[in-house]
């Protein structure tokens, strides 16, 4: 079959935005693409994946895959690799992706290139560059393998009008329950009506200068308003008015939105490090030499507690 | 219970990235343990104050200079330690291969590392270890309950948070949030230096990943910058926002 296979990224038949745009991007390289799901009750799943450019669709079908557990999935990949021999396999840098990735590169001896912004995928051969120290540096490596793994960063390819065929290929089940080693006690979504902050198209972030829950209040309005995903920096994580998950830097996530609106934050170069490769970039700041200034394509110095709500009925009209 | 906690030793997280000779200079880098690796750490001393593990090890691949990690756990409260001697350009498959064979030689009931490193951001070493001990595994563990030969773990996870459990022996990756890792005391520090640290060489593997080159981001130049009354601040930031950045105000 050879070809390039992307896992795809799903959960109760929602599908990540990450598969589409690995769909996209290497359908738009001419090689044959495949959308490789696994899941109960996927097939319906065909179409949209097809949309995006996949070629073939196979599709794994079996209670043993409802709810993704390493061992049963890992199993069935390698059993699949071997039938079918692709070219290259790539996953979504999630959770999960990294998580099945690595498990996955290890049982087939093989090297695995995680959280790539950038990719060449030739047979037998793949040259991916990696953001290394949270983006303070760029390492271009160079798998070889068979097939060549990697895990792509969300939101660094763009989804274009890359139609492909969809043919949906139902394959064997070759995992069992012997398989799994991880019994799944519970999962809670998050509640939120906000966007997955690694995957939102603008990130309104608050920091020091928010000085509490109020301030951080005033950050969520705008998000909301921008429909956009909340964030903070370490300051606002450390005490505690913002989730441990929200943070972004070196030591939390890397962002990649459309728009970063920085509401309060200094700029340490730990927090630089997560979101300066955003498109566009916003300051509030009340301190002229905040180190934010010189990343930032519009930078206001004034105080966001008056700001923010001058600029959300600003907006408004 | 014995528990093996793997550090790497990173670069400070503040540190500035330079390329020196077309490679990343660590010329007058501060070195530390890997932040992530740093909680893990703290969280196999507090399994051992809790009275769960009986013993806690700390492992690192790497040079001579991992050493100071290894210290830095010992004065943390780690028992003793274990240097892999390792080139540091060793990849992602060689230093899980190299680390497996140490703990393999142990037969530890928990591993713990961070799920990440700082430096290269891999999150693939503590799967891939359990991979070649046949070992059950689980990531980004906030919080672990041990009894009855399982853990527990409540764990980060895509869209929500997730209670997995898992047999021991097994290897847990922990997050941040898990604990909040303690200063080395005095006495701590001077207690390390009497802990006994064996060396043992890495098995050699060859890379499976092949560096071709270095880069640094474009540097991002600083654009508009507005000092005014907060009324004409938030006018023309919101007009940059509607007719530059082109939001969708919902």
């Amino acid at each position: 079959m050879a070809g390039t296979w992307v896992f795809v990224e799903q959960k109760d038949g929602n599908i990540r935005k990450v598969t589409f745009e690995m769909l996209s991007e290497l359908k738009k390289g001419g090689d044959e693409v495949s959308a490789v799901v696994f899941g109960k009750g996927v097939e319906g799943l065909a179409p949209a994946l097809a949309a995006a450019g996949a070629d073939k669709v196979l599709v794994a079908d079996d209670d043993l895959f409802a709810a993704y557990n390493t061992g049963a999935y890992v199993a069935q990949m390698v059993a699949m690799i071997k039938e079918f021999s692709p070219n290259a396999v790539l996953f979504a840098h999630s959770f999960n992706g990294r998580d099945m990735a690595s498990r996955l590169a290890q049982k087939l001896d093989a090297g695995l290139a995680t959280d790539a912004v950038a990719a060449e995928i030739s047979a037998g051969k793949g040259f991916f560059t990696r953001a290394i120290y949270a983006g303070k540096a760029l390492a271009k490596v160079e798998v070889t393998g068979s097939p060549v793994l990697a895990t792509i960063r969300p939101g660094v390819w763009e989804v274009g009008s890359t139609a492909g065929a969809g043919e949906v290929v139902k394959v064997a089940i070759a995992a069992t329950a012997a398989d799994v080693y991880q019994v799944a006690k519970s999962f809670i979504p998050t509640v939120s009506a906000r966007p997955d902050l690694s995957e939102a198209a603008v990130v309104v972030s608050g920091g020091r200068g928010c000085k509490g829950p109020e301030g951080i209040k005033l950050v969520e309005q705008l998000a909301d308003l921008l429909g956009a995903a909340v964030g903070g920096s370490r300051a606002s994580i450390d005490s505690g008015w913002l989730g441990h998950e929200l943070q972004v830097g070196q030591t939390g996530k890397v962002v990649l939105p459309n728009l970063y609106v920085a509401c309060g934050i200094s700029g340490a170069i730990q927090h630089l490090a997560g979101m300066s490769s955003s498109k566009f970039i916003a300051a509030i700041n009340t301190d002229t030499e905040a180190p934010i200034f010189n990343v930032s394509d519009f930078g206001v110095v004034a105080d966001l507690f008056k700001v923010i709500p001058i600029l959300c009925s600003e907006l408004k009209k | 219970m014995k528990v093996l906690v793997c550090v790497k030793q990173t670069f400070d997280t503040e540190a500035k990235i330079e390329l020196k000779g077309g490679v990343i200079s660590d010329a007058g880098i501060n070195l530390i343990i890997n932040p992530y690796d740093e909680v893990a750490v703290e969280g196999g001393i507090q399994l051992k104050e809790k009275g769960v593990a009986t013993e806690v090890v700390v492992i690192s691949a790497g040079s001579d200079k991992a050493m100071d990690a290894i210290r830095t756990a010992l004065a943390m409260g780690a028992d003793r330690g274990i240097l892999v001697k390792q080139d540091t350009a060793a990849d992602e498959y060689a230093r899980a291969v190299a680390l497996a064979a140490a703990i393999k030689a142990e037969n530890p009931d928990l591993v713990l590392a961070g799920h990440v490193a700082a430096d290269d951001g891999s999150s693939q070493v503590p799967t891939r270890i359990a991979e070649i001990l046949g070992l059950p595994h689980v990531n980004v563990m906030t919080s672990v309950e041990i009894a009855g030969g399982k853990a527990t773990c409540t764990c980060e996870a895509d869209g929500g948070t997730a209670v997995i459990e898992v047999a021991l022996p097994a290897v847990i990756s922990s997050q941040v949030s898990w604990n909040e890792p303690r200063y080395p005391s005095m006495k701590g520090i001077m207690a390390a230096k009497k802990k006994p640290v064996a060396t043992v060489d890495a098995v050699a593997v060859e890379n499976k990943v092949k560096i071709v080159e270095f880069a640094l981001p474009a540097a991002k130049t600083a654009g508009i910058k507005i000092e005014d009354e907060a009324d004409v601040c938030a006018a023309k930031l919101a007009d940059w926002m509607k007719n530059t950045v082109k939001v969708e105000v919902k």
